[in-house]
């Protein structure tokens, strides 16, 4: 054969980088298919931070000493890793944040509080995760914008059409999801980027679920700000990113102040650092930062064409074996997903569903998803969902399938 | 039919599963003295809880919503168990079955009217606890319009 296999995933090689997964819930292995909620994290990511803490700990951009020094070191190595990983321009385009839903505030209050007038647009879409709807549904409240939001097809796909006819010369900021957190449809970015820089305005791009599962290229995708959370891509909680074009980072003012964003302060006034510095007030989140270099490691190893294949077989595999099930309906069904299934039964409500596969020690999701206005769009409360990563299996579909099919023999 | 443990027939007994598939008083009121909607913000359920009050007893009761099978069948018993009692009656024994569900402490081993017991698995499952008394808070905030009205 022809095709090159060197860059298969080992799935087993990979489960055991992952310790929690050895563990049993309720009596039985876990089988975790949530980690479009939080991907579990690898030992890498666990070492390089109690590594960090035990080896390196110090503050950084602040002291002359030795630590504080290989501190900072690392701490900037990220940023650089970090840009290679995004194919940004510079390492100064990426700035550290809590997760997605600080850097989308970061750039609805900076870009979006310095630059809308009353009257300008900004285009969501109703397959958005609330982080990146409420933020601007919220700023357009304060800056007497006009907020639209743009609708999805029944198969859970973004019609480009409907979406143009949304976009004119008063739109300033276009604000969609890689990929939906619930439909897993994975959007065509660098389209609705050229959409959007047609009319003038800027393209956010919410890469939480894009990070994970797919090869991010920046400047390919022609986005003007990009963000990701570390928990979705095996890092640790409570880091993320935002990368932004740097002269648009050059002239958006600070969204915090204090410490360590500053060029020089007196009584009277303070001038601000560059970016990335003026974005990033206080002490940063070191120690997660190291995590999510890590994280970040992990997925380059694997290399996105093996993760994609894995991801791919997983997803075509769970989506046939679902639709098997009596009375299942899959929401989302638009090709290309990332490897996200959102179902509801006819039998039972997610809530009972998500009960009931828990006892056979199967982790899904069931709710809302934090995508209300998608569920008010598909006229149902909340769906079950099963999300799957590089450590998941075939063998845990089966177990999934064989728990749905209590669920049918229990509330059938 | 065998369930896989324990747990889950504790939580899902035959009679949530039957008032969960047949709910009792599962209509609108077009008299009612107090209507109340409950929101469960966590999974997006809503129930709509209707009553009608004369000379402080409940002389009826029903709700309309879609939810999970334990708030579903929590609204259907409570309809059927609290139709003919005073209003007074009905807040004492919610407050018992909260009790109850949340496991408080020295009130939680009380014994509950027979159509209550079965939701005493559901202290198992906190997170299902709100799914089990939506209902009744919603009963609560209907009554509370009931007075209000009267006043």
């Amino acid at each position: 054969m022809a095709m090159p296999v060197a860059h298969a995933l080992d799935v087993a090689t990979v489960r055991a980088a992952f310790p929690i997964l050895e563990r049993e819930v309720q009596g039985r292995r876990l089988v975790y298919l949530d980690s479009a909620a939080s991907a579990q994290r690898p030992r890498q990511v666990v070492e390089a931070m109690v590594r960090y803490t035990y080896e390196l700990n110090a503050n950084v951009h602040r002291g002359v000493h030795w630590l504080s020094q290989e501190a900072t070191q690392a701490y900037d190595g990220v940023r650089e890793q970090a840009a290679r990983f995004l194919n940004a321009r510079q390492p100064e385009e990426v700035i550290f944040a809590h997760g997605t839903t600080a850097a989308i505030n970061l750039i609805a209050t900076s870009y979006g509080g310095s630059t809308l007038q009353p009257g300008d647009e900004i285009v969501v879409t109703e397959m958005e995760h609330h982080s990146n709807f409420v933020p601007w549904q919220q700023l357009a409240a304060r800056t007497g914008a006009i907020f639209r939001v743009a609708p999805v097809d029944d198969d859970g796909s973004l019609p480009l059409d409907r979406l143009a006819s949304l976009l004119n010369p008063r739109t300033r900021i276009v604000a969609v999801t890689h990929a939906s957190n619930v439909l897993g449809t994975i959007l065509p970015i660098a389209e609705i980027a050229r959409m959007a820089h047609d009319v003038g305005a800027v393209l956010v791009v919410d890469g939480a679920q894009g990070a994970p599962h797919l090869p991010v290229d920046v400047q390919a995708l022609d986005c003007d700000f990009y963000v990701l959370s570390g928990h979705k891509m095996y890092g640790p909680t409570g880091i993320g990113l935002l990368w932004g074009r740097y002269d648009l980072l050059t002239r958006m003012p600070p969204a915090e102040t204090g410490g360590g964003m500053v060029a020089r302060v007196t009584a009277e006034r303070t001038t601000f650092a560059p970016p990335p510095a003026r974005f990033e007030a206080g002490t940063p989140p070191i120690t997660e930062v190291i995590g999510l270099g890590a994280a970040i490691t992990f997925l380059t190893d694997l290399g996105f064409d093996a993760i994609r294949a894995h991801e791919d077989d997983l997803l075509a595999y769970a989506t046939e074996r679902l639709q098997s099930v009596p009375g299942l309906r899959i929401l989302g069904t638009a090709s290309p997903k990332v490897s996200v299934v959102s179902f509801v039964m006819d039998a039972a409500h997610p809530h009972d569903i998500g009960t009931v596969v828990d006892s056979y020690g199967v982790a899904i999701r069931a709710g809302h998803h934090c995508a209300q206005p998608l569920m008010d769009r598909f006229g149902v409360s909340a769906t079950a969902r099963a999300s799957f990563g590089v450590y998941n299996t075939r063998e845990e579909v089966d177990i999934l399938v064989a728990a749905l099919d209590e669920v049918g023999r229990l509330f059938g | 039919m065998s369930l896989p443990t324990p747990d889950l027939g504790e939580l899902y007994q035959s009679v949530i599963l039957d008032h969960n598939k047949t709910p009792r008083n599962f209509r609108a009121i077009e008299d009612a003295s107090g209507k109340a909607e409950g929101y469960n913000p966590l999974c997006g359920d809503r129930v709509e809880i209707w009553v009608k009050v004369e000379d402080g007893r409940i002389a009826d009761l029903s709700f309309l919503g879609n939810g999970c099978a334990i708030s579903k069948a929590s609204a259907s018993i409570m309809t059927a168990t609290l139709k003919g009692k005073t209003v007074e009656e009905a807040d004492a024994l919610f407050a018992r079955f909260h009790a109850t569900l949340t496991g408080e402490q020295g009130r939680g081993d009380e014994k509950l009217p027979t159509r209550l017991e079965v939701f005493r698995g559901v202290a198992r499952f906190p997170i299902r606890v709100k799914c089990a008394t939506l209902a009744w808070h919603a009963l609560r905030d209907a009554l509370a319009q009931t007075t209000t009205t009267k006043e």
